[in-house]
């Protein structure tokens, strides 16, 4: 019985959390809703590792859906490129879920616990299918229902702070011109081609392999729409308000993996699609995606210098850190795409890492955590505290953590491709890190104010611990990142050559 | 016991004292003992490497790998076993020297200082002997963090913004040039070991190797040469058993120690030779070692005048290192021992008169020689050591390195080198002549802290009997040029 159940790991993975998210959106109690959710993504972890364990025999998997063959039937791939991925983003939604129930109850009305889990699973859901989806228009219904559940999990931030509501009406409108950019891109598409398979468009764009300004049209109009959703600098706007506004469950989700799976989407349609038109490509990546992404480290770090609120600060970084993710990516080459993988894997663990352990200090604190208001918490809260030391030494990327190993790769890829002007900026950016992080290590440690210890809640600062611990093991022994990363690179790679 | 023991020993034993005392940290005499015991265990621990260094010995760990060609790893140099040697020894008497000075000037969070002060030995220690330049950084950045919290001691808005100067300088120009130095060469050789001769020659681009030793200099921002130099005055405000035992021995030597190994180890003197890609650094080393004689001379605080003598004291060694040739490598890999000592008597003698009279500035100091006799006598010696007067063992150190300048044909470095020593009597010995002025001497309030006056009559004349064994540490020196 249980392999009917594997045979559809493809579908399931997508379609599981979206089936539980109906079920409990109305259930009154207080913790069922968190039960199912955690049950539901342990199976969900359960068909991910099945999924892996068929990639390793096979190398692919085109799942069909109502056995409709592409290119006329939506379809699931699964190859090398996104399998290490799904891993990660199975193992995370587990970890945040668990951690998530004590920051909802305390953050939220418990009586809309069974509303939050549900859009919580409707926002797994769809992000787990833009990492599996293989067309392009599957792919925008998917954007839009993360969206939404995104935009609505943030509103709920309102009970704390009304700013959240603006927060979340920035990120429906914002969102809804990048999805609409997106999606006339896709039109463009379909009129030239008639396929929204992504395997088929290939094809059926050779016919022009000359070129069309229309398809041109069509590329650019993807391409910008998946950048506001990716957040790329300067079309960032949206996320530090919607980061740092959201409940704190919300915004360890968001900013570990949304910005993420769009990434991988985006650098896909790259290297699978777009890249018969090679002239076309490196026109966007060297004039367009490579200078943004230098401004994006630059000036995404310097603002997080000058930010009071932490989580506005987390979220300045991230602006920054997915500039290093883009700046890999529009490098062309093997080492390039393998160290931006590299990077999104690295990121989300110490992105997700430092929020879980900010959002507990938010509800410890009971408001917005500011600079002044972690005073002493080093004392009084040291176990947090220790983990978020440590996740914060990875993002400047010592040695021993895997931020390191991240700005290895990125410095390698760099290198071979001759960057030096990069390199530089990528270093000064780095020792910029420091100086906003060290802002919070000197208050939590280093202020006057002394407390005695307090106990902590073993239920959160478990799960903030297991991604700690997971940061300095990828830091000591990197390979299966490294390995996943350079897998994702050989294929999408193998498609740039032929 | 075998080798690879050793290696985890010595280095883990300061974490025990550290956890020790924080174990112990509500029986103060207790607390404070660990640092002592700490101290003699690494210290026998350094004497037999020290000694099997000697004798071909090989000490050895690798505990896993980090990335490809590059692993976790421990091997001591002759170099490395040196500086662990100066580094424990004086742990022992800083030790005994902490005990006085923290409860004679009633200092607050004695605890988290002996804490920290412990962790910093244990990272100096690792880099004395880390196995490749990954290792020598990450303890870099561990001696960097762990000193930050003892600068920053006293918690007050000098303090704190002298912290914020001392970490941003020393983790931004290591994060700024020396990490990407490091990736530069390892994406060059694919290797990060240290090995006798050097990994780059024949490697490396020659035309770039000056960019890349500039890298290294300026990266190592813990070597203190101009314009890197601030964050040490500025480290000044910290208790002065940190100035003595980390600002004049551990932290200020790891700096130079790591450029001297980069430079024998990974560079390569013969290939520095060949290109003469450091030739530059000589004229900037020197231009430090001047400039910072002079504003040392301007400066009315003991111990920021101690610090600016630091300064140009460790451009010594940077010179040494940039001459390259062996009688100046020579000289430069003793000067960590000489200087080190010395200085360490100078910082205890600025502590001690601070602690019993509560003088800080130098003009405050008429007549109180006459007070403080064995202080002023064990800051004479360690000053005379300093300036290169035989019999005293910084003679020897200077010598070597005149003699390396003239073996390069850089007289006029030489030159400099005396006048520099010159400058020395003057901002070194005027403290002692103020001193032991008659006229018109204050009356000051005396408190007892004889904790603080012995350490620094100790080291003071071991200055001047090692002018006699110094072949003991040269044998090892001497280890470092051969290959």
């Amino acid at each position: 019985m249980f392999n009917i159940f594997l045979d559809d790991a493809a579908a399931l993975v997508v379609v599981l959390p979206l089936l539980i998210s109906a079920i409990i959106a109305f259930m009154p109690s207080k913790i069922w809703p968190w039960i199912i959710s955690l049950v539901t993504l342990v199976l969900h972890l359960v068909l991910s590792l099945h999924l892996l364990k068929e990639i390793s025999i096979s190398g692919l998997i085109i799942y069909e859906f109502g056995n409709w063959e592409p290119p006329w039937g939506i379809s699931f791939k699964i190859d090398g490129v996104n399998i290490g991925l799904q891993l990660l983003f199975s193992i995370f939604v587990l970890v945040s879920t668990f951690y998530s129930r004590k920051i909802f109850l305390s953050e939220i009305d418990s009586r809309d616990s069974g509303k939050a889990y549900s859009l919580w699973l409707l926002a797994i859901g769809s992000l787990n299918g833009i990492i599996l989806t293989n067309d392009i228009f599957n792919l925008f219904v998917f954007l839009e229902i993360s969206a939404l559940a995104s935009i609505s999990l943030i509103a709920l931030g309102a009970g704390q702070n009304r700013k959240a509501l603006l927060a979340a009406f920035n990120y429906l409108i914002i969102g809804a011109i990048g999805a609409t950019f997106y999606v006339i891109g896709v039109g463009f598409a379909y009129a030239m081609t008639g396929t929204l398979n992504m395997n088929d468009l290939v094809i059926q764009l050779a016919q022009y392999s000359d070129g069309q300004l229309a398809i041109f049209a069509g590329m650019s109009f993807m391409l910008i729409g998946l950048m506001v959703k990716a957040a790329i600098f300067p079309v960032h706007i949206w996320l530090p308000p919607a980061y740092s506004y959201a409940p704190s469950a919300v915004s360890t989700l968001l900013a570990a993996l949304a910005t993420k799976t769009i990434l991988y989407f985006f650098v896909r349609l790259l290297y699978e699609v777009f890249i018969i038109y090679p002239s076309y490509l490196s026109l966007f990546l060297d004039f367009v995606l490579y200078p943004l992404s230098l401004l994006a480290i630059f000036i995404g770090t310097l603002i997080a210098i000058y930010q009071d609120d932490i989580k506005k600060l987390l979220a300045f970084s991230s602006i920054a850190q997915i500039g290093y993710i883009t700046l890999a990516f529009s490098l062309k080459d093997h080492s390039g795409i393998t160290s931006g993988f590299i990077h999104i894997f690295n990121h989300a663990l110490i992105k997700g890492g430092l929020f879980m352990a900010v959002g507990y200090f938010a509800i410890l604190y009971k408001d917005r955590v500011t600079l002044n208001s972690l005073r002493g918490f080093g004392y009084k809260y040291p176990i947090t505290s220790f983990a978020l030391l440590i996740c914060g030494l990875s993002l400047i990327g010592l040695p021993l953590t895997n931020g390191f190993i991240s700005k290895l790769y990125l410095f390698q890829a760099l290198y071979t491709n001759q960057m030096y002007f990069s390199i530089a900026l990528v270093a000064v950016s780095s020792a910029l890190a420091v100086a906003y992080f060290w802002k919070i290590v000197e208050q939590m440690w280093f202020s006057e104010i002394k407390f005695k210890s307090e106990k902590e809640d073993a239920y959160i600062y478990l799960p903030i611990w297991i991604i700690t611990v997971s940061i300095i093991f990828f830091g000591i022994y990197s390979s299966p990142i490294i390995e996943f990363s350079n897998l994702s690179a050989d294929y999408l790679i193998s498609g740039y050559q032929n | 016991m075998s080798n690879s023991f050793l290696i985890i020993l010595g280095i883990i034993t300061p974490l025990f004292a550290a956890l020790f005392s924080y174990i112990c940290r509500y029986n103060n005499n207790l607390r404070d003992s660990f640092g002592i015991i700490g101290g003699l265990v690494t210290f026998l621990i350094s004497l037999k490497i020290f000694h099997g260094i000697q004798n071909n010995e090989i000490f050895q760990i690798t505990f896993f790998t980090l990335f490809d060609g590059v692993d976790f790893t421990f091997k001591v140099s002759p170099l490395g076993s040196i500086f662990s040697l100066v580094a424990s020894s004086l742990w022992i008497l800083a030790s005994i020297y902490t005990i006085g000075y923290m409860r004679g000037a009633g200092e607050k969070n004695q605890t988290r200082f002996v804490i920290f002060y412990s962790i910093a030995i244990h990272a100096a220690l690792a880099i004395a002997w880390s196995g490749n330049l990954l290792v020598l950084f990450i303890f870099y950045e561990i001696l960097t963090f762990s000193t930050f919290p003892l600068v920053g001691h006293k918690q007050n808005a000098e303090s704190q913004s002298a912290g914020r100067l001392y970490l941003s300088i020393l983790v931004g120009t290591s994060l700024i040039f020396f990490l990407p130095a490091i990736f530069w060469i390892w994406l060059e050789t694919g290797t990060l070991d240290f090995q006798d001769g050097g990994i780059l020659i024949n490697q490396f681009p020659a035309e770039y190797l000056s960019l890349l030793i500039a890298m290294l200099v300026f990266g190592i921002g813990k070597a203190a040469i101009m314009p890197i130099h601030r964050w040490l005055p500025a480290a000044m405000v910290a208790p002065t058993p940190v100035s003595a035992l980390l600002h004049a021995v551990a932290v200020v030597k790891a700096g130079v120690f790591s450029f001297l190994v980069v430079i024998v180890y990974i560079v390569g003197p013969e290939f520095l030779l060949q290109t003469k890609s450091s030739d530059w650094l000589v004229w900037l080393a020197c231009f430090t070692i001047m400039a910072s004689s002079i504003i040392a001379i301007t400066k009315d605080d003991l111990k920021t005048r101690l610090a600016y003598s630091t300064i140009s004291q460790l451009s010594y060694i940077i010179l040494g290192a940039a001459l390259a040739s062996s009688l100046a490598l020579k000289g430069a890999s003793f000067h960590i021992i000489t200087h080190a000592l010395a200085k360490i008597t100078l910082f205890f003698c600025a502590g001690a008169i601070y602690v019993t009279a509560h003088i800080k500035k130098v003009s405050e100091l008429k007549g109180m020689g006459f007070k403080l006799p064995l202080i002023f006598f064990a800051y004479t010696l360690g000053a005379l050591s300093i300036i290169g007067v035989p019999p005293f063992i910084g003679s020897w150190s200077k010598f070597y390195l005149i003699m390396g300048s003239i073996e390069r044909e850089f007289i006029i470095v030489a030159i400099i080198l005396g006048i520099s020593s010159l400058l020395n009597i003057y901002y070194l010995l005027q403290p002692v002549v103020i001193g032991f002025t008659k006229n018109s001497i204050r009356e000051v309030k005396l408190t007892k802290a004889p904790l603080t006056v012995w350490p620094p009559v100790i080291t003071g004349l071991s200055c001047l009997i090692f002018f006699f064994y110094a072949n003991y540490f040269l044998n090892n020196v001497s280890g470092v040029i051969v290959s």
